[in-house]
């Protein structure tokens, strides 16, 4: 590597840091002015209404309350960085504290949500391609709309009808049926995880028929989005001239699709992916409300309930930051997968 | 006299060609069955609102308890809930709700994303660097979370939901409106309206506004379906429009004590916000292969 490409890439990468910074600055002063806007006396909502007034100023004064704005804004940014959102008004704990033990639980329905659309999305894209303009093509493209009609948390509750009362396919709302509570130690804080560090390959069953709904109706939220995008990265791959070279060449048509094709669009579909990844957390908050699931989208639903805005302010620039942070590292990781991008 | 009648052909002429373009644009949209269906839907839409007290079969706020959770049959078409009101006349109150937000979202975010995004593209320079990172902060964040966020500062409330959600669905107007500008910016006509001497908002109203439109219409149509799951969704979660208003994602709240038994009151009303919604993803996907050019050939 020469030197000036080496300059060329620290310019890039402070670039980048720069913009990373600057964008999740803007995003803690949204959620700064939102805070703010709120009719509810943050004072208020800590002593009580009927709190004396020398109480009221003291917690007024704790609060900064007396300071100009931009300084408010300072300490709050100031704080944030320290890892302080504040303090939980219903739970009474900080509210790092209840984003990191509610995170775990959300993380791993999404994830299992992403493999499953990721896995079904991708291939009926591929199917949607590979027979453009045919049946499949348009039964991806039905499937793949409704994905986008119905709302999810509708679906949710449909589901849980039809799989878990009528049916009993599935386990209930919950992680666990109430009889395996209890019985692993969290270590993860993923149930799944945990169980089988455990050993309890029964608790793990049990975990697994709770999971499977919710994480398949999320696989099915993200399909939607994958399906389409993969259909049209991949008719463009397959109208390149190398496939032309590849079909002449007399190689199969499933050889070309996958180890040609697929191959490369797979640097637009991890764009693709990782942006719904994203979504899925958006979609957890809604499906973990129907699901009663202990994580952090029924933390935020919960907390919007009763108004306590440090925890909803705090979900909101977690789930925020991780939306950017993935959004920032595809791109980085776009420039390093194609050498053309710069 | 004789001026004016000059005056007059070209103009005339123009409505014409108009027409024929519009004649020619149906034909077109014509072939595509599922944009039909989709126009459909949205027209019914429409109508429903507008003669929903004609086609009610029962009053939308009324309590009757003797006939609470009925199922679906003669009386109550789509089954009573757990007030005894009729279902079927509640979701036919609910598409004035609809509209209601549909329209007010639409009709405030997309001028103030396309006045955003024109004035970056056709100022450029530290206007554009500003406005397109506070446009990217806002599309950084996923909308659901912000409409929440928002939301949950201004108060519960259908109004409330809607500004909200306007606060969230402006950007991509931005970024949208932003990239037309800055491929015609530079065209002739442009030069030659500047040099005629047209000020900078004229040129951006009148000019440029006016190219992004086709885009812009497509975008909406999606939108409105986006509008309406974000709509319902806060409805869900209690905080969109307030009972007894009978807005679709808040009867399905209700709803959810029920689903195991009474599955109606919350199943009917997802029916038609999916309906709904489904309507105008297929008139937006049949307005996107006529109208933007870039997917035209696809």
């Amino acid at each position: 590597m020469d030197v000036r490409k080496f300059i060329d890439w620290i310019k890039h990468t402070l670039l980048w840091l720069g913009t990373v910074g600057i964008t999740l600055l803007g995003l803690a002063t949204i959620t700064f002015f939102i805070s703010r806007i709120v009719p509810i006396d943050p004072v208020l909502s800590i002593v009580g209404e009927k709190a004396p007034p020398e109480v009221y100023d003291r917690v007024f004064l704790e609060l900064g309350l007396d300071q100009p704005l931009y300084q408010q804004f300072f300490n709050y940014v100031l704080g944030i960085l320290q890892g302080d959102f504040g303090t939980s008004f219903v739970t009474n704990r900080p509210v790092l504290e209840d984003l990191i033990s509610f995170f775990p639980a959300t993380f791993e329905l999404a994830t299992l949500g992403l493999i499953i659309g990721v896995i079904t999305g991708v291939s009926a894209g591929v199917v949607a391609a590979v027979w453009h303009d045919k049946w499949p093509d348009h039964i991806v493209r039905i499937v793949g709309l409704i994905g986008y009609s119905i709302p999810i948390f509708w679906l949710a509750l449909i589901a849980l009808l039809i799989f878990y009362a009528k049916l009993d396919w599935v386990g209930g709302p919950g992680q666990l049926d109430i009889s395996y509570e209890d019985i692993v130690e969290p270590v993860t804080g993923m149930i799944l995880i945990d169980s089988l560090l455990a050993g309890e390959t029964e608790v793990f069953y049990n975990a697994l028929s709770h999971i499977a709904l919710p994480s398949i109706l999320l696989g099915y939220y993200s399909l939607a989005y994958i399906s389409r995008m993969t259909r049209s990265v991949m008719l463009e791959q397959l109208s390149q001239e190398y496939i032309l070279t590849a079909r002449v060449k007399g190689l199969s048509e499933w050889r070309i699709v996958i180890f040609h094709a697929l191959r490369n669009a797979a640097i637009p579909l991890v764009t693709i992916i990782a942006l719904s990844y994203g979504g899925l957390l958006e979609g957890s908050v809604l499906i973990e409300t129907v699901f009663a699931w202990p994580g952090l989208g029924n933390y935020i639903a919960s907390s919007l309930l009763s108004a306590d805005m440090n925890a909803v302010m705090g979900g909101t620039l977690l789930v925020g930051a991780v939306f950017v942070l993935l959004n920032m590292l595809t791109e980085l990781l776009y420039k390093i997968l194609d050498p053309r991008a710069v | 006299m004789n001026k004016a009648k000059e005056l007059d052909t070209p103009l005339q002429s123009l409505g014409q060609a108009r027409r024929a373009q519009l004649l020619k644009f149906w034909q077109r949209f014509k072939r595509n069955k599922l944009g039909l269906l989709g126009l459909g839907i949205s027209i019914t839409l429409v109508v429903l609102a507008i003669f929903a007290p004609l086609l009610a079969t029962h009053d939308p706020y009324e309590p009757a308890l003797y006939e609470r959770l009925t199922a679906p049959g003669a009386e109550f078409w789509l089954g009573s809930d757990e007030l005894g009101r009729d279902i079927y006349t509640r979701i036919l109150y609910g598409t004035r709700l609809t509209l209601f937000i549909v329209l007010l979202v639409i009709l405030t975010s997309a001028p103030i994303g396309l006045l955003i995004g024109a004035s970056s593209g056709f100022f450029g320079g530290w206007v554009d660097k500003v406005l397109m990172r506070i446009t990217d902060i806002f599309l950084s964040i996923p909308k659901l979370m912000l409409a929440l966020a928002f939301v949950a500062a201004l108060g519960p409330g259908i109004v409330n939901a809607a500004i909200a959600i306007t606060l969230t669905a402006w950007p991509p107007y931005a970024r949208l409106a932003r990239a037309e500008t800055l491929a015609i910016r530079k065209s002739d006509y442009i030069s030659a309206i500047r040099l005629a001497g047209a000020s900078r908002f004229r040129i951006i109203f009148r000019h440029i506004v006016p190219m992004c439109m086709s885009s812009v219409i497509v975008r909406m149509t999606f939108d409105m379906a986006g509008i309406i799951l974000i709509a319902a969704g806060l409805g869900f979660i209690g905080l969109g429009a307030q009972p007894p208003l009978p807005e679709w994602g808040a009867m399905i709240s209700v709803g959810r004590k029920f689903i195991f038994d009474q599955w109606w009151v919350a199943a009917m009303p997802g029916i038609a916000i999916f309906v709904v919604s489904l309507g105008f993803n297929l008139l937006g996907d049949a307005l996107r292969d006529l109208l933007d050019p870039h997917l035209r050939n696809r």
